[in-house]
């Protein structure tokens, strides 16, 4: 046994020094940048952008994911003042409120014309991409899908849905503010209605976007954009979203500066760049999102195919404190046998 | 009983114990004190909390019965039947227990689910989809995890009846009832509070599970309102406090049921092969038959509905980053676990050697009571101030996960030390062997299975596991488990499956090496 585990100790002791080697370049100053874990993937916007950006603003360009929009906020609350990270990229409307609260934060000072659906005028948040909320179908095994709300609501029991738990994760939050948005004071009985087409509620996209791909349901609750990929990563144009006459409810992500960075100038020249072709232009193939400012190429091939919803829904940022207990104890009564 | 805990009760046993245990309070529980100090004045509990605790203590009840129960009838025929390839089966049917619980619900959708196997023999007879999320759901899940856990318990409780025994059974004409009242269920009644407690503990810090499979909100665990407190509401003394409850649960529970559990006391064997007379007769052969493929069948075909999935993603090549992760993974998972046995023989020679060691015992069960969130967050409090955590990212997943695994060392462990101390500690002790000679030369013999056994369960949870890490990671430090959620979220579902499946290979391949490693020095 002392020689196998003798054995084993230096094999791990021999490839710690490689985990732990420090890949930053000496004397460049170090820009830091939190975002969440999909935005940094080999198949993520990251790489790209980082060799871009560092092309240009002789620095290096860190990223450091930490899990979604929501766990990204919770990280730099509890490191407070004394966060590392210079900029903040991937928070979204339903969390700006409670992140401007915190007094973390710093007024960007831009003025940036964006292709966004709704108007903008945020002085701390400056978004970079966006998409609408829709359900995800497969046009071979739904031939007709709902075209509003209320007709998924009043759809036959057997079109079934499988949705995200907004506790948990930011799509769920986003269903939960479509629908406040949508039936106010009735939200709780249009989630009772959707109830019997519910297969089940996961505890995040991927979970739920698995279980669609596997046949469990008939829709997911995803973006218009998921088609996209699909489209141009797989050449599988089976996948679409519905639009619904009601309109789609909206996600703007958005990035900002922190007030305790030691790097104020190169955290504006990140923000100004990310408002430029050389990062939107990666956007939409990486991060499956539309781009902020529309780059001058225009949109890639395949996504003139997207349904373009009739309206877009946001709550505006400052209201969704307040809504959101109430929305989520409605959620929960609705959807509870 | 004065020989009765010889070699690790010396002082310096003594004090590795305590150390230990001091260790792992510390992290359990201690990590809710920078919480608590971090805490902004809350709101308390809320009534959401007090139903996803009523559902938590149900659903995780639940599991642990069916568990233990369907268990006993696929360990017993196990036990007493010789087949080719019995080996390996019983190494794959410990398989659904190391899978990560996405893995395992995405195996278990393609057989249970809507569209799943079960579901598509049923649409043949005319009949409609099953419908499995909600309860039922959340139980099928935590029994798939949890049978293979409580057969290899089992297993290893049947194991330990000396083959003296069995002989003596047969010499004295035994029917299978007295063989059954004077063997098997001593030994039932010695392992099975605790296994049940194991189960009930694992499943009430089920997330990914119940959320998955139960079908809505109404299936809420202790553990979802730990991490919306923390990641949603940032209200860090809610959290403290469900933390502090589920502790109070597992303490409760688990004082109780090790004070039930008595040990067996077969006395001492010199080993053997088991001959067992018992066991003939056509009628009772069909019997163990069919608990066996049942089993066979409910456990390994979501595990191939796994390998289908992934093998033509890993045959045509897995991305880069998968590589680097694989050592990431490996590099946690062997310390761990090696840590974990160091841990876990430092506590068992504490929790036997003390009058009232179900308290002690009971304390090291917090690694399973604990939050990885809450954890995660303590330590992340108390360690930013004074250190880059991303620096820590390795050695603190590999403490977590050391303690994490821990009680399952000491399920295995501290049953085994008794037998050993009772068999041989008064023999080392009139030998004049005491201190760690008496250990290397009386007791160690005895523990080589179950450590080797042990440190397997452990290497392979530490590998599957996505606990801390995700607080901690930066790019360059993602463990595999994390590489395969990050695919998914790129909406690359069929390299993940890939990974998956090379998950699950190294799991249960760092589990062989381990328990064979054990049993190979055993023969030595």
């Amino acid at each position: 046994m002392t020689r196998l585990l003798l054995a084993s100790a230096a094999a791990v002791l021999a490839a710690l020094p490689a985990l732990a080697q420090d890949s930053s370049a000496e004397g460049r100053p170090v820009l830091t940048v939190y975002t969440y874990d999909s935005f940094i993937s080999e198949w993520g916007p990251g790489p790209e952008i980082e060799k871009r950006f560092e092309a240009q603003c002789g620095c290096d360009l860190r990223f450091v994911a930490a899990g979604d929009g929501a766990a990204l906020l919770g990280r730099l609350r509890l490191e407070g003042a004394r966060s590392d990270a210079d900029v903040v990229l991937g928070l979204d409307t339903s969390l700006t409120a409670v992140a401007a609260e915190t007094g973390l934060f710093a007024p960007h000072g831009l003025s940036p014309a964006l292709d966004l659906p709704v108007d903008w005028s945020d002085d701390t948040f400056l978004p970079y991409d966006w998409g609408w909320f829709a359900f995800v179908y497969d046009r071979t095994r739904l031939k007709n899908p709902p075209a509003s709300f209320e007709e998924l609501l009043n759809a036959p029991e057997d079109l079934k849905v499988v949705i995200e738990d907004p506790r948990s994760s930011t799509p769920g939050m986003g269903l939960l503010l479509w629908v406040k948005s949508l039936y106010g004071d009735d939200a709780g009985a249009a989630w009772a209605r959707l109830k019997p087409h519910v297969v089940t509620v996961t505890s995040g996209w991927t979970e739920a976007y698995g279980m669609f791909l596997d046949g469990e349901a008939d829709m997911v609750f995803s973006y218009t954009t998921s088609p996209a990929y699909h489209l141009i990563a797989e050449g599988d144009d089976t996948k679409a979203a519905a639009a619904f006459a009601e309109g789609n409810y909206l996600q703007v992500e958005v990035a900002a500066k922190l007030k305790s960075t030691d790097q104020p100038e190169l955290a504006d020249a990140f923000l100004a760049f990310m408002l430029t072709d050389a990062f939107q232009d990666v956007i939409p193939t990486t991060n499956w999102m539309y781009p902020a400012v529309t780059p001058e190429s225009g949109l890639p091939e395949g996504f003139d195919t997207l349904v373009t919803p009739a309206k877009s829904l946001l709550v505006p940022a400052g209201d969704v404190p307040a809504l959101r207990d109430e929305a989520m104890a409605e959620w929960q009564a609705g959807l509870s046998r | 009983m004065a020989g009765r805990a010889v070699a690790l009760s010396g002082g310096a046993g003594r004090l590795a114990g305590g150390l230990a245990l001091a260790f792992v309070v510390a992290l359990c529980m201690g990590t809710l004190v920078p919480l608590a100090l971090a805490a902004e004045p809350g709101r308390g509990l809320r009534p959401a909390d007090w139903t996803a605790i009523r559902f938590t203590l149900m659903q995780a009840g639940l599991s642990a019965v069916l568990s233990v129960a369907l268990a006993v009838p696929v360990a017993r025929a196990l036990a007493r039947r010789r087949f080719p390839g019995r080996g390996l089966l019983v190494t794959l049917l410990g398989a659904p227990f190391l899978l990560p619980a996405i893995v395992a619900v995405f195996g278990l959708i393609a057989i249970w689910g809507r569209s799943g196997l079960a579901s598509r023999a049923l649409g043949l007879a005319g009949l409609g989809p099953l419908d499995i999320y909600g309860l039922g759901g959340v139980l099928l899940g935590h029994v798939f995890f949890n049978l293979p856990l409580v057969t290899r318990l089992l297993l290893q409780g049947w194991a330990a009846i000396p083959a003296e025994h069995w002989r003596l059974a047969a010499q004295l004409g035994m029917d299978r009832g007295a063989v059954f009242r004077h063997l098997e269920r001593p030994m039932l009644i010695a392992v099975l509070p605790g296994a049940a407690l194991l189960v009930f503990l694992l499943c009430s810090t089920s997330f990914a599970v119940v959320l998955a499979l139960g079908g809505g909100p109404g299936a809420s665990t202790v553990e979802l309102a730990i991490y919306q407190s923390l990641r949603f509401d940032f209200d860090l003394g809610r959290a403290a406090l469900l933390g502090l409850v589920q502790f109070g649960i597992c303490l409760a529970l688990a004082v109780a049921l090790l004070t039930l559990g008595r040990e067996a006391g077969f006395g001492p064997s010199l080993g053997g092969p088991v001959a067992r007379r018992d066991i003939g007769g056509p009628l009772l052969r069909g019997v163990d038959a069919l608990a066996i493929t049942l089993a066979a069948a409910f456990l390994l075909l979501p595990l191939g509905a796994v390998v289908a999935r992934g093998l033509p993603a890993l045959l045509a090549g897995l991305p880069d980053q998968v590589w680097p992760a694989v050592l990431v993974s490996l590099s946690v998972a062997i310390p761990s676990a090696l840590l974990s046995l160091g841990l876990g023989l430092a506590l068992a020679g504490l929790v036997t050697g003390l009058r009232g060691g179900a308290w002690a015992e009971a304390l090291t069960l917090m690694g399973l009571a604990a939050s990885p969130f809450v954890i995660g967050t303590g330590l992340f409090l108390v360690l930013n101030p004074l250190v880059d955590p991303f620096a820590l990212a390795v050695p603190v997943t590999l403490l977590v996960n050391a303690v994490m695994s821990l009680p399952f060392a000491m399920r295995v462990l501290v049953p085994a030390l008794r037998r050993a101390q009772a068999d041989y500690g008064r023999l080392a002790q009139s030998l004049g062997m005491s201190g760690f000679a008496g250990f290397r030369l009386a007791i160690w013999p005895a523990l080589r299975r179950p450590a080797g056994f042990a440190t397997g369960i452990a290497a392979a949870l530490s590998m599957g596991d996505l606990g801390v890490i995700t607080l901690f990671a930066d790019p360059q430090t993602a463990t595999l488990p994390l590489t395969m959620y990050r695919l998914m979220g790129a909406y690359r579902m069929e390299a993940a499956a890939g990974a998956a499946l090379l998950l699950l290979a190294l799991s249960l391949a760092l589990f062989w090496i381990f328990d064979r490693g054990g049993r190979w020095l055993d023969r030595a």
